[in-house]
């Protein structure tokens, strides 16, 4: 542990937080204490839920009460007490001295103004600058934070930026005013790996130019390898540890700790199923370190003898882009252009790419969930594309899909129960009521959920607990074929290791063939016997996974393998 | 808490317009030539108006009809305009365009134009007054109920029905229907007291209900005519139709959450 100096810049002793709901009150941060000092970063890591982001919150004065209620503590900033500041002046603080970035840079932009205006803006309203000046130094900033041709990019609107440009623009926003402790909370969550990358080394370069404090908040340990100096973990709303970055990548004390770096696959040497929290540390919170056996290094069977399940030939899948009153079609999108490959019975074909690359288009067109424009697609030898609506319908039992988001892949208004109940209603149905239910409860045990959830609704579950809702519904009718389209990529890592253990599981079990759709290249080495790397809907490189990550052919895969955060900092 | 509150306070409202005028002294129609604009007393219990007419017995009477004409015209316009919205919504492309066009032709009509042709055609019968307000008033529900239904349709849960080999008109009795009952139930309480205040448009124009037989919104206008004369003749049609209002939209607010399973409590 540090000793908290007298100079931090930001200290926070004891802050304990509170809401109160209509279940009781939940301490969402209890007697957190951790210091910033001037031109140090930290990093705050921890699950979603476990405080990180009401802590920040706190400091924004952000925090809605009621139902939220700061109990205990005291936040100081540059000496001064937050916590007892009067909201008049916290607000001259808040953009000014302290400013964030938020997540979600889609949403966090106001896309009815151009983005130079929205900059400019923070500045007439703290520095008190004239129109003129103002949109002067919006130019410098944008120059500044990386985004090219400010003068003319000052005038886009929102949806005209690319994610990582907008991300830039909410980055020059935050540091408008030249704050003295910037706020980060997930910036790069919601980016490819390789706009994460570049983000990443822009808030390093803009902490060296300006001599920021840095509060890095990530669910991610591996993002702030290299930018944070100190690391706070938080866990169900306590700090379990803090330490230098290097202390904590090289002898992780906490067992949560020690989970939280395992659990992330890495580039090569992965145990058979990945470690977890679970195997650090008992429900009790008593620690257990991992046998052997579950350190057993991962090894790939060789699956090319194995008989051809999917084929798919030439296939294309175009959007039309129209235009005019009678929408005639001016041109298209080639989503998927031309890809030809095939997937061999109880082997997992990976695909990356990044956002936009027709990764997801291909795994709903093999599904025919969308409709191709040319080529087809073989499955069992049966012709996908060739089938009456009944026999289609039939054959959906076979193949399968788990989508990306687990919020918006289960209807809010049918019971756990109803959702796994449906398919075997269409596939099975000579089951009886009772029998149904039985299954499903089978179902839900299999993906490790209790089967007296049955009559919960889905908003009664965590990210991961849905998408293990959502695997059960994709098993209920028995497939033999699952398209995974991102399906971790919403989770957090420790929860995103569990997930990809029952996906393992449930392939050796079952006999599972996967196609596994994901951005993110470590994960899909983890799982993947072959990876398919698509770039501007073609599949540029295809190989065995250990082919790819050692040996990449194509510069566009290696400019992927680049970006991967190595989860290693920098000094070591 | 809303829901049972607001559903005692139409039931109340109800009983009352349908017992009440057993009670009554007078009947509607005769006029008490003695006692015109008389104010409330133990004879008139909510006055005269200024022909010297019951106000009592009138206002309950006005209260039947205003209260059927607001259902009715109101389920006439959620059925067509929900099935009809949601078939767009959710076949989308040249289907969607096809009947969206054709609600912009039907916004296009004169809705007066409308009436008056029908009941120069039909005669002046209570049901068309029904049938031409819901007729009217279910554009505007297929047109929230075809954005909601185009926002659901692309939810992956959606989706998900149709790889789970689920078919078309089961997604939307299933997936889509029970997602948009809080949107729907919500603007139908809305077209409610909308349906109440058209009936009296009509019935001032000599085209809906016809003297001597009146409603809540005729007895309001007639009311407002004579304030400066006899105040209380606008005082109790008005609190019945805004205690009705209120009624409605807590209904409706208390239907929506409890068909939100996120609202209720967990088990």
């Amino acid at each position: 542990m540090t000793i908290q100096s007298t100079q931090a810049l930001l200290s926070i002793k004891d802050l304990s937080v509170e809401f109160t709901t209509d279940a009781g009150t939940v301490t969402a941060v209890d007697r957190l204490s951790f210091a910033v000092n001037p031109g140090q970063t930290v990093g705050l890591v921890g699950e979603s839920g476990s405080g990180k982001s009401v802590t920040a919150l706190s400091i924004l004065g952000l925090i809605p009460q009621p139902p939220g209620k700061i109990t205990a503590g005291q936040i100081e900033f540059n000496g001064t007490d937050l916590l007892s500041l009067p909201e008049r002046q916290l607000r001259k603080i808040r953009g000014n001295d302290i400013s964030m970035v938020f997540q979600e840079p889609m949403t966090s932009l106001n896309p009815v103004f151009r983005v130079g205006y929205q900059i400019a803006e923070v500045l007439r309203l703290h520095k008190k600058m004239s129109k003129k000046q103002a949109l002067k130094r919006t130019v410098e900033l944008m120059d500044w934070v990386g985004i090219p041709e400010p003068q003319r990019r000052a005038r886009s609107y929102p949806h005209e930026l690319s994610g990582g440009q907008k991300q830039r623009v909410m980055i020059a926003m935050a540091i408008a005013c030249e704050p003295k402790l910037l706020i980060c909370d997930e910036p790069t969550t919601a980016l490819d790996v390789t706009i994460q990358q570049q983000v990443l080394e822009l808030l390093q370069r803009l902490q060296r130019e300006m001599d920021m404090s840095m509060l890095f908040i990530t669910h991610d340990l591996a993002v702030i390898a290299d930018l944070a100096d100190e690391v706070v973990v938080m866990y169900r709303s306590q700090k379990v540890e803090q330490a230098s970055t290097e202390n904590m990548f090289r002898h992780p004390q906490h067992p949560y700790s020690k989970g939280l770096m395992a659990c992330r696959p890495q580039l090569h040497d992965n145990p058979r199923r990945l470690l977890t929290v679970a195997d650090f540390m008992a429900a009790d919170g008593q620690e257990l370190s991992p046998t052997a056996e579950q350190q057993a290094p991962q090894v790939k069977v060789d699956k090319s003898s194995h008989p051809v399940l999917l084929e798919v030939k030439q296939l294309k899948t175009y959007f039309p882009i129209k235009s005019g009153f009678f929408g005639r079609i001016k041109s298209h999108v080639k989503a998927v252009d031309d890809v030809s490959f095939t997937v061999k019975k109880g082997e997992t074909l990976g695909l990356v790419g990044e956002s936009g690359c027709g990764k997801t288009t291909l795994g709903r067109t093999v599904l025919n969930l969308q409709a191709a424009t040319a080529g087809s697609v073989f499955y069992d030898g049966i012709d996908v594309f060739a089938q009456t609506p009944t026999a289609m319908r039939h054959l959906r039992s076979r193949m399968q899909i788990i989508f990306q988001d687990p919020y918006a892949s289960l209807n809010p208004r049918m019971s756990v129960g109803q959702t796994i109940i449906e398919p075997l209603c269409i596939h099975q149905p000579q089951l009886n009521k009772q029998q149904r239910w039985e299954q499903a409860a089978a179902l839900l045990q299999q993906v490790g959920l209790n089967p007296d959830q049955l009559n919960r609704y889905p908003h009664e579950f965590s990210g991961g607990q849905r998408q293990r809702i959502a695997i059960a519904r994709a098993l209920a009718v028995k497939p033999e074929f699952i398209v995974c389209d991102e399906s971790v990529s919403a989770l957090d890592v420790s929860v995103q290791a569990q997930v990809l253990n029952l996906l393992l599981d449930l392939q050796q079990q079952h006999d599972l063939t996967y196609i596994f759709i994901s951005h993110d290249l470590s994960v899909v080495n983890f799982i993947a016997d072959r990876v398919g790397v698509m770039n501007q809907g073609k599949i540029v490189e295809l190989n065995s996974a250990e082919e790819i990550y050692r040996n990449p052919q194509n510069p566009y895969t290696q400019k992927l393998l680049d970006a991967i955060p190595k989860g290693e900092p920098k000094s070591i | 808490m809303k829901l049972k509150l607001g559903a005692g306070l139409l039931l109340v409202i109800a009983l009352v317009v349908l017992i009440g005028p057993m009670f009554a002294a007078f009947d509607a129609e005769t006029i008490h030539w003695d006692d015109m604009a008389v104010a409330p007393d133990a004879v008139y219990w909510m006055g005269t108006d200024v022909m010297g007419r019951d106000l009592f017995i009138r206002t309950l009477q006005g209260g039947r009809v205003s209260l059927m004409v607001g259902l009715l015209a109101t389920m006439v316009s959620v059925f067509i305009g929900v099935s009809y919205g949601m078939l767009a919504g959710y076949m989308g492309a040249s289907t969607d365009a096809i009947m969206m066009r054709t609600v912009d032709v039907l916004y296009a009509l004169p809705f007066l134009f409308l009436v008056i042709l029908l009941m120069a055609f039909f005669g002046q019968q209570l049901w068309l007054l029904f049938a031409a307000i819901g007729g009217y008033l279910w554009l505007d529900m297929a047109r929230i109920v075809r954005g909601q239904t185009m926002a659901l349709k692309a939810q992956e849960f959606v989706e998900a029905a149709h790889a789970i080999g689920q078919q078309k008109r089961a997604i939307l009795v299933k997936h889509i229907l029970p997602n948009l009952r809080g949107v729907v139930i919500v603007y139908a309480t809305l077209t409610v007291p909308q349906v109440i205040m058209i009936e009296s448009f009509l019935s001032f124009l000599g085209l809906g209900v016809q003297e001597p037989m009146t409603s809540w919104g005729a007895l309001v206008n007639e009311g407002a005519d004579n304030m400066d004369l006899a105040p209380w003749s606008l005082w109790f049609p008005a609190l019945f139709l805004c205690l009705t209002l209120v009624g409605f939209n807590s209904v409706g607010d208390g239907l929506r959450d409890r068909w939100d399973p996120s609202m209720q409590k967990s088990k």
